[in-house]
């Protein structure tokens, strides 16, 4: 190497204080020593679950530690000098003007009350790199760049008045603005829809190349950082697992935590033929909520098989959780009909009887909030059994436990509290309340999206499981196609509150497609190189969020 | 439960139990009778009358002691009172909503927008102040101020998933109210009941001030601060001890529902 690195970090050291109620404060590391260099106008990729430290080291790039972080030890060089050495001075030159950053959540960080021209040209005039004129023509000329509608006059908006993904887009061009030698993005695709996100991606890997600026770019997700970067660092619980060029760590992976994330997704399922008397049947469903007056669903119909799993598939805005809330009860649609083994379903929730409350259950998206933080795992667990069967004492116990072991938690388990347990044990035991019930039906609303991609793995294979097990049909909704091919026996495709596309698994995903299912099809990030080229040179349809 | 106390709660904790404790066994420990006329106008402290003696020579230790006995006991009830009126409504107009919610909620804007003092005042000119008709009128008073803060509590945690969960498995309002929504609520209600009770001795302690309140021969402090007001222009502090009783009692009660507090916002159980 030639060149004198831009970015230079030795043995970077980072550690946080801790404030458990009933305990005292005590230390703990969140980044054990780390190591990389970053060549100017390179892209490396942080990657790793929650809590690996990536989101720490990006910041400490800037000379930041968010809410309590220290930076305790190492260095951080920026353009040949330690930034942890520097003063505050020298700090505030560094921040928005040689290094900016890119948050995840573009909607929180814009502040609701300015235009968005002032916002994006703001660090760029305080750091006195441009005059207003000049930064205002160069954020214009970003805005082009990074494919904004009507470039001229879009900095006048204020920021609820763009969509999400352009948002997002505008946070990049407020990056950019100042002209930095390195961009950290944050997460900066997680929060969209996945029609969106590949636009945005696409928007910042040309900005990117355009501006011969140098990046890191954090994420969980392996196949979103293959197609933006050229070096890629695996980090797991502050330490580094693996670093090297993009084409080796998602070809030939050394480390087993890295195959591991490479081959996520794997789960392969058989497609079962649907039977000829459905479990449930829904028929011309429309619906509204209540004080609007406009129809969220229309006419919408499907049917599920006993033991099988439907998912309904699409982007935020699609209705798909409202055709949750219908099934269940929670919102009467207007119109069509539903029926559950034979039986008609009345509408609204609170006339339906035990035995159809019994089995029809529901699993949330957040675990957290879907468990009642002051009960014990046993009293989640053990209530559906008292509830329904009347079960008590020993009797009750014995069956939380059996239903433990199903979920592979063990006995030990009973007597904890939702608040100590992980993302994916919280989960586990949102599934063991419903299938406390003995149902014949689960809806699984978006389970696994909150989730680490190999927590969501092993949460996927166990549902597989205990259909099989059980007997259990599922409706599965989520955004996410890869989830969708590796459990589905049927797919209904929404778009805007109607089902586009509905069949058997292997008829919706094979062609022809119609547009929309293209697209979505499309989107889903692949773990090879050039994939993101490829689709947008090859799709036919314009994402929504556009 | 006891480990690990901190200071703070040790001394409130303390404070609160020899004031409640005395209160309880006021006959057995105070040294005369209370309304026994043992000494001289206003006597200084001495080995037989700790405190003095109050207008008319009574003993004024015996005078506090039961004195803080009415005041206490009143406050206590009536805030028991206020504080299940006021969440149990609260509640249920925040679970079910509708015009079950309006209605309270308007009656209670309603009974806020006038002073509870002058309401209290006006009532009081209309009924006889017992111990029982105090206790209910500041209790019902004070409960719109409960329901305010547990249906602002309740709302927020009715709209959380468990909640929908719990009514999707077709529980009754009871289990949600008190198995699912309360549980959750306690920490501000807990926080905000140390805040009440304090404000019901100060509330009880005015009206009879105002002389509508505790009816003499039984004594409460403020009562005790009436009797002996003229007192300070001859330099007798005779009135200011049940100020002092009040302040540190106050003090006290709020160390212990801070700590009370501490605890039960723990998502551990209490335990972590």
């Amino acid at each position: 190497m030639s060149e004198q690195p831009l970015l230079k970090v030795r043995g970077l050291k980072i550690g946080a204080t801790v404030y458990p109620p009933g305990e005292k404060p005590h230390n703990i590391k969140i980044v054990h020593g780390v190591d990389f260099d970053l060549q100017p106008g390179k892209v490396l990729g942080l990657i790793g679950e929650s809590g690996a430290g990536k989101s720490t080291i990006g910041l400490a790039s800037m000379a930041y530690g968010r809410g309590g972080v220290e930076l305790t030890g190492g260095e951080v060089w920026v353009n040949g000098r330690d930034i942890l050495q520097a003063s505050l001075g020298d700090i505030r030159k560094l921040r928005g003007g040689e290094v900016t950053y890119v948050s995840q959540s573009a909607a929180a960080s814009f502040n609701p009350a300015k235009q968005i021209m002032e916002q994006v040209t703001e660090a760029a005039i305080r750091q006195g790199k441009f005059a207003k004129k000049e930064a205002e023509l160069r954020a214009v000329e970003l805005f082009r760049k990074l494919g904004l509608p009507d470039p001229e006059n879009i900095g006048k908006r204020y920021p609820h008045q763009v969509s999400g993904g352009q948002l997002q887009r505008c946070m990049t061009a407020l990056a950019l603005c100042p002209q930095p030698d390195l961009v950290v993005f944050d997460e900066p695709t997680t929060a969209l829809d996945v029609t969106t996100q590949i636009d945005v991606l696409a928007a910042i890997k040309e900005a990117i190349r355009d501006t011969g600026v140098a990046a890191l770019y954090i994420t969980h997700d392996l196949a979103v950082v293959a197609q933006v970067s050229d070096h890629i660092m695996v980090l797991r619980h502050g330490n580094m697992v693996e670093y090297g060029d993009t084409d080796q760590i998602i070809n030939a992976p050394k480390e087993e935590y890295t195959q591991a994330l490479v081959s996520v997704r794997s789960i392969t399922h058989e497609e079962k033929a649907p039977t000829d008397s459905p479990l449930l049947r829904a028929e011309n469903i429309t619906a509204r909520y209540k004080g609007t007056n406009f129809d969220v669903l229309h006419d919408v119909s499907m049917d599920l098989s006993p033991g099988q799993t439907l998912a309904v598939v699409g982007e935020s805005g699609s209705g798909k959780s409202t055709m949750a809330r219908v099934i269940t009860g929670l919102l009467p649609p207007r119109d069509g009909k539903l029926t559950f083994d034979g039986r008609t379903l009345t509408p609204d929730q609170p006339s339906r009887s035990i035995e159809d409350l019994r089995e029809l259950q529901m699993i949330y998206q957040m675990a957290d909030v879907a468990m009642n933080p002051r009960q014990t795992v046993g009293t989640i667990i053990g209530r559906p059994l008292e509830f329904y069967f009347g079960l008590k004492g020993a009797e009750k116990r014995q069956r939380t436990i059996a239903l433990l072991d199903e979920i592979e938690l063990g006995e030990e388990f009973i007597d904890r509290y939702p608040a100590e347990l992980s993302g994916g044990q919280k989960q586990r035991v949102c599934i063991a309340r419903a299938l406390a019930a003995k149902p014949k039906l689960i809806i699984c609303d978006e389970v696994t999206s909150a989730l680490d991609p190999l927590v969501a793995d092993g949460i996927l294979k166990l549902l597989l499981r205990l259909q099989a097990a059980e007997d259990v049909a599922y409706i599965f909704i989520t955004h996410d196609l890869a989830t969708v091919k590796a459990i589905a026996d049927s797919i209904a495709v929404m778009y805007q509150g109607r089902v586009v596309r509905y069949g058997p698994k292997s008829e919706v995903l094979s062609p022809p497609f119609d547009d929309y299912t293209d697209l979505l099809l499309s989107s889903v990030p692949e773990m090879r190189l050039g994939w993101l080229e490829h689709v947008l040179a090859t799709r036919k349809m314009e994402s929504a969020g556009n | 439960m006891l480990k690990n106390l901190p200071l703070s709660a040790a001394i409130g904790l303390s404070f609160t139990a020899i004031y409640f404790l005395a209160a309880i066994f006021a006959p057995v420990i105070a040294p005369y009778g209370m309304a026994d006329v043992v000494g001289d106008v206003w006597e200084p402290s001495s080995a037989e009358h700790l405190l003095g003696t109050d207008q008319i020579g009574r003993d004024l230790l015996t005078r506090m002691i039961y004195g803080g006995r009415t005041t206490i006991w009143i406050a206590t009830l009536a805030t028991i009172l206020s504080f299940t009126t006021g969440s149990v409504l609260g509640f249920l107009a925040a679970v079910t909503g509708g015009w079950f919610d309006q209605v309270m909620s308007r009656f209670v804007d309603l009974m806020m927008a006038i002073p509870s003092l002058i309401l209290a005042l006006v009532i009081l000119s209309s009924i006889e102040a017992t111990v029982i008709t105090l206790i209910i009128l500041m209790g019902l008073l004070d409960a719109t101020r409960v329901y305010r803060l547990a249906r602002a509590v309740a709302v927020d945690i009715s709209v959380m998933d468990y909640v929908e969960a719990a009514k999707l498995r077709g529980e009754k309002l009871g289990w949600i109210i008190f198995r699912e929504i309360l549980p959750n609520a306690l920490s501000p209600l807990v926080a905000e009941m140390g805040l009440r009770f304090i404000f019901m001795v100060l509330f009880i302690s005015t009206l009879s001030f105002l002389g509508i309140g505790v009816q003499p021969p039984l004594a409460d402090w403020g009562g005790i601060v009436k009797e002996n007001k003229e007192g300070i222009n001859f330099g007798i502090g005779a009135a200011l001890y049940p100020a002092i009783a009040i302040a540190t009692l106050a003090i006290s009660v709020n160390l212990v529902a801070d700590w009370i507090l501490n605890r039960t916002t723990s998502l551990k159980g209490g335990r972590g």
